[in-house]
């Protein structure tokens, strides 16, 4: 299994020190597109930051993040062994990248020093068909995590004076994003990628609202009322003037992704889960 | 608004190409007339050295208040940077890889008796601060610079080296402080001595547009 765990390292260093595809050419768009001057130079510096990091091989970000997984292991193979080598990796990725060491552990407020510790990486592990193991790997940034908001619908929702109802429906769902987005505004690194997931359990909206944090950009949601729901929100959003770093402009996020859970009758959860510009993620197949 | 100040020898100004906006060239120490002569929207260009310092660095700041010769870094007159860098020890020298600000909100409840105990005049970070830290900046002569989120490996080549570090087993690395080199790095002013902040103004604007799209739905029913 130690190619594994060497896949798994590469992994982590194209993760780190490159971004998508998708989300540069959203970043680059966002640039083209923008008409706000301070907005604008940030834009250009944070794409010369993308170019000097994959150049030079060096994080994009000094907050290399959470490391999150999401793992499909064909039928028998272990869970258990994939956990363990993914720990094994990530101590190594850590001196060798190097990643900041993000592993604090609550009890002492020590670091570990390597990116390990309790449930930490986080790592989700399945069962799948297919015979190959697919690993999808997230570095998620703690500024933007701390951004993230769950409410139960209805909601009153207070802005400045004023109060607003959000009730259970698409239009209370687009309320509390936007409510979550205003209050956000440029302190987790926008522009923003959004997920966003409505059911009845407040631990399955927060696992599905920051797995859309995976699905690309361009990706158009199969069902037609809710894709229409997402860009609908994203129009929204970008009217709100936060802009590229919180100083004003047309872009403050670049797409947003929902999911939908069955619920309980008695609950009605939206959880958003918020990513910064650097939205790191990448999959390995095995 | 980006005009030349006379008589102020540390405070020169530089054209950086017909496209860029004019920006100021800051060296720390940072006098009190530096500061008061900054307003919102000018960019600058930060050099000389400057200390990090985040969440638990400001937590002990506030509560320990230990004294300044306890300290082994100057920080009076000094820039303190909202920055967890990663710093790579090659033999005995620090390298730095990778250096962005981090949330400055975070560290508001602390901010304005760091900066009135320890006599700052400069925070760099991302996303601006409080009415707080806003009072502190404005009482005690500081100003909020706020540079670009996530560009890492950009902003590590703007600092030429890491002269430090103090508390880096007790806090950790990313946590420590750590005195740094800064050479033309760059940043905008967004909160000044005169009590303004460009990060109220634009969550004033951004309010008004709020009030307005949650007003929608019910208009077109």
């Amino acid at each position: 299994m130690l190619k594994l765990r060497d896949g798994i390292i590469e992994l982590y260093k194209k993760v780190a020190t490159s971004i998508p595809g998708d989300v540069e050419d959203a970043l680059k768009t966002a640039y083209s597109n923008e008409t706000e001057h301070l907005a604008k130079e940030s834009l250009d510096i944070i794409l010369q930051n993308i170019k000097i990091a994959r150049t030079t091989s060096r994080p994009i970000c000094q907050d290399t993040g959470f490391p999150v997984f999401y793992v499909k292991v064909p039928k028998g193979l272990s869970h258990q062994l994939v956990r363990d080598i993914i720990m094994d990796a990530t101590r190594i990725a850590t001196n060798k990248i190097p990643l900041r060491p993000n592993a604090v552990d609550v009890i002492t407020e020590k670091n570990t020093g390597d990116n390990v510790g309790d449930y930490f990486p986080f790592v989700y592990t399945e069962e799948t068909e297919e015979q190959s193991l697919i690993v999808d790997l997230m570095l998620k940034g703690g500024g933007c995590e701390n951004l993230g908001q769950t409410y139960k619908l209805p909601a009153v929702l207070t802005f400045g004076d004023k109060e607003a109802i959000a009730e259970r429906d698409f239009d209370g769902v687009r309320k509390c994003i936007l409510d979550a987005v205003f209050k956000a505004q440029g302190r987790g690194c926008p522009p923003y990628t959004i997920g966003v997931a409505i059911g009845g359990a407040k631990d399955q909206v927060a696992f599905l609202s920051k797995k859309q944090l995976i699905r690309r950009i361009p990706d158009i949601h199969p069902n037609a009322a809710i894709a229409e729901l997402e860009n609908k929100i994203l129009n929204d959003i970008n009217r709100l003037g936060i802009g590229t770093a919180g100083l004003g402009g047309i872009t403050t996020a670049i797409g947003i992704k929902i999911a939908t859970a069955h619920r309980h009758p008695a609950s009605y959860f939206v959880d958003i889960s918020f990513s910064c510009w650097a939205n790191r993620r990448g999959r390995l197949i095995w | 608004m980006l005009g030349k100040q006379k008589g102020k020898a540390d405070m020169v100004s530089s054209e950086d190409g017909s496209q860029k906006t004019e920006a100021r060239t800051l060296k720390t120490p940072l006098s009190k007339d530096d500061v008061l002569n900054l307003k919102i929207g000018d960019m600058v260009l930060i050099n000389g050295l400057v200390v990090t310092g985040r969440d638990k660095v400001h937590k002990f700041l506030a509560h320990e208040k230990p004294d300044k010769k306890d300290i082994p870094f100057e920080l009076y007159g000094g820039i303190i940077y909202h920055c967890g860098p990663i710093i790579k020890k090659v033999d005995d020298t620090y390298k730095l890889i990778a250096a962005s600000p981090t949330t400055s909100m975070r560290v508001e409840m602390y901010e304005a008796d760091v900066i009135k105990a320890y006599g700052i005049r400069g925070i760099v970070g991302k996303g601006g601060m409080g009415e707080k830290t806003l009072n502190a900046i404005k009482e005690y002569g500081c100003v909020y610079l706020h540079t670009i989120s996530g560009a890492a490996a950009y902003l590590a080549d703007r600092i030429k080296n890491v002269r430090d570090g103090w508390k880096i087993e007790e806090f950790g690395a990313p946590e420590a402080m750590w005195l740094l080199e800064m050479e033309d790095f760059p940043a905008i002013v967004t909160m000044d001595a005169a009590g303004n902040s460009l990060h109220k103004d634009i969550e004033k604007i951004s309010l008004t547009k709020l009030k307005r799209l949650f007003l929608e739905k019910r208009e077109s029913e």
